[in-house]
């Protein structure tokens, strides 16, 4: 069995084989991979006996569920109202000058990818971004630099998990 | 000069959670049609935005025979300009809690679930925490309601409720259609009480005072507090807990930054309130019959005279497009076309009247989409075109 299959069957035996157990089994694929590949698609189709196309069908319904290879910090800046008029752009830009990515790509030794996302529920701290899981507020062109060039050296210090 | 008026503050919703234990103790020992009473007395109604009465939620799903019933506390808050909900659990999750057990000792569920969206992981470890101190006090009073966490994951719909029911049965979150409401047939079919973080606080605010203490807040149809999200162009971000009922003047006058061109009232699904009826607008339910009442999930935007219109719509139908759930012809290429038509009429490939068009298709949505999200559209775009159509087309 390769990882990804291993990961699966975890994750069901874990959370069970019903339909209703769909999305913690893939969100548990994308916190492990980031990502859901076709192949983890078709395995959590094979575990939980459904069509596959189904899997697919869901899993691109939902904005955090990737099904493109991303790198292992996934940067997603606010671009809803507030966020955007308090200097989302001006975020970006240091963010793109910084890594040399555009929004949707991944550097090119897989440690950062870059998205947009809608509202983070940060308004009244905008803007704002999520490294994975974790919440930035109050960014400003060099709070982000600071905040990036930890992520740099918590990766270079070969840190393998994502969080 | 105009009389100022002041606001009314209140401070119930982050004060007071220590005496969880009491109030869970004290209202399970109650008979349920009484805590369905003082729950209907205290006139509650949905604090997610959508206005329904409380008790009355609870009163239908708690006189539908079922062996398996549910309770959620939807938590998947994706209104642009909303944020309340996630100060309500990080800083007294036991208010929900404790408020999600009463309701599953009322209608006789033993299963709770907290619909959280995906942008607000972080907040999921301490909530466990919570939830485990919470399920072991109840089997000390042998109390049977168990409660989960389901996470989201990034899809603005699913805060509709028949759509977050679908997410949670493994599936695209889209809306089903109503009737059958959740409190006939909600998740797994099974009879549903869903009610928003901010109502379940309230909620235990009332079984706390007593309803009286509440109905006393607020003005007539808009009974208690609210909690606001207040961004933008202000001095003052921040979480307030007000009165309902206040006048949209009063409440620029405390938080505007003195240059107030516009409110947005209720997000990007509310509606946009040009200065000139900032006098004539209350803050609360329907019913009043002095100008015009705007509910709300409690997402204020200010925007100053600094801000272009054109930007800040073009911006919500950006959101709306994305987060439309595809399944409805109306809303699908509604949201599609008024975004390509404002863009239009601004480059000048189209003509102003073609704003009239886009109009007419915003109302179209209003009474053909299947769910809030299509039928919102046109608060927003028709409150912002009618308003400063000259700024959507110089």
């Amino acid at each position: 069995m390769n990882t990804s299959a291993t990961l699966v069957k975890n994750l069901a035996d874990q959370y069970g084989r019903s339909r209703h157990n769909l999305l913690p089994i893939l969100q548990g694929v994308v916190e492990q991979e980031k990502y859901l590949s076709e192949s983890s698609m078709i395995e959590i189709a094979k575990e939980l006996d459904m069509p596959a196309s189904e899997v697919y069908g869901t899993a691109t319904f939902y904005s955090f569920l990737e099904h493109k290879k991303m790198g292992r910090y996934i940067i997603r800046v606010c671009k809803t109202i507030t966020c955007s008029m308090k200097g989302k752009n001006q975020v970006l830009l240091a963010i793109q000058d910084m890594l040399k990515i555009d929004i949707g790509e991944t550097t090119p030794d897989g440690t950062f990818s870059l998205l947009q996302t809608n509202c983070l529920g940060f308004c009244h701290k905008a803007p704002t971004m999520l490294i994975n899981n974790d919440v930035y507020t109050d960014l400003t062109p060099e709070k982000v630099r600071d905040i990036l060039s930890q992520y740099l050296t918590k990766s270079k210090e070969g840190g393998q998990n994502g969080n | 000069m105009e009389t100022n008026h002041q606001l009314k503050r209140a401070d119930f919703i982050f004060k007071n959670e220590n005496d969880w234990k009491d109030v869970l103790k004290k209202n399970i020992n109650r008979p349920p049609h009484e805590l369905i009473n003082e729950l209907i007395s205290s006139e509650l109604k949905g604090r997610g935005g959508a206005g329904f009465p409380t008790g009355l939620k609870w009163k239908l799903s708690a006189e539908v025979k079922s062996d398996i019933k549910y309770v959620i506390c939807n938590a998947d808050e994706g209104e642009p300009g909303t944020f309340k909900d996630r100060e309500i659990l990080s800083l007294v999750p036991f208010k929900v809690l404790t408020a999600m057990a009463i309701c599953g000792y009322v209608v006789g569920a033993k299963e709770g679930y907290i619909y959280l969206r995906g942008e607000y992981f972080f907040l999921k470890p301490e909530l466990n925490k919570a939830i485990s101190e919470f399920e072991h006090y109840c089997k000390e009073i042998n109390l049977d309601f168990t409660i989960r966490i389901f996470m989201g994951s990034g899809a603005y719909i699913c805060g509709e409720e028949t759509a977050l029911f679908e997410s949670m049965e493994g599936k695209r979150g889209e809306p089903r259609n109503k009737p059958p409401y959740p409190a006939i047939s909600g998740y797994m079919n099974k009879p549903t009480v869903i009610n928003n973080v901010e109502t379940l606080a309230h909620a235990y605010t009332i079984f706390t005072y007593g309803a009286k203490r509440f109905y006393d807040l607020g003005v007539q149809y808009s009974r208690g507090t609210k909690l606001f999200s207040v961004s933008g162009d202000t001095p003052k971000p921040g979480i307030y807990e007000l009165e309902l009922g206040m006048s949209l003047s009063d409440f620029v006058n405390d938080f505007g930054d003195g240059d107030t061109k516009a409110v947005q009232v209720g997000g990007a699904s509310g509606f946009l309130v040009p200065r000139k009826r900032f006098a004539e607008t209350t803050i609360g339910y329907e019913g009043k019959l002095i100008g015009i009442s705007l509910p709300t999930g409690g997402s204020m935007m200010l925007f100053n005279s600094s801000r272009s219109m054109f930007n800040v719509l073009d911006n919500y139908l950006e959101f709306f497009r994305e987060e439309s759930c595809g399944q409805c012809t109306p809303c699908r290429v509604g949201c599609q076309q008024l975004l390509k038509g404002i863009k239009a009429v601004k480059t000048g490939e189209k003509n102003a009247q073609h704003l009239d068009k886009l109009l007419r298709l915003a109302e179209t949505m209003q009474f053909t989409a299947k769910c809030g999200l299509g039928q919102s559209v046109a608060n927003s775009f028709s409150s912002i075109v009618e308003n400063f159509r000259e700024e959507m087309i110089y």
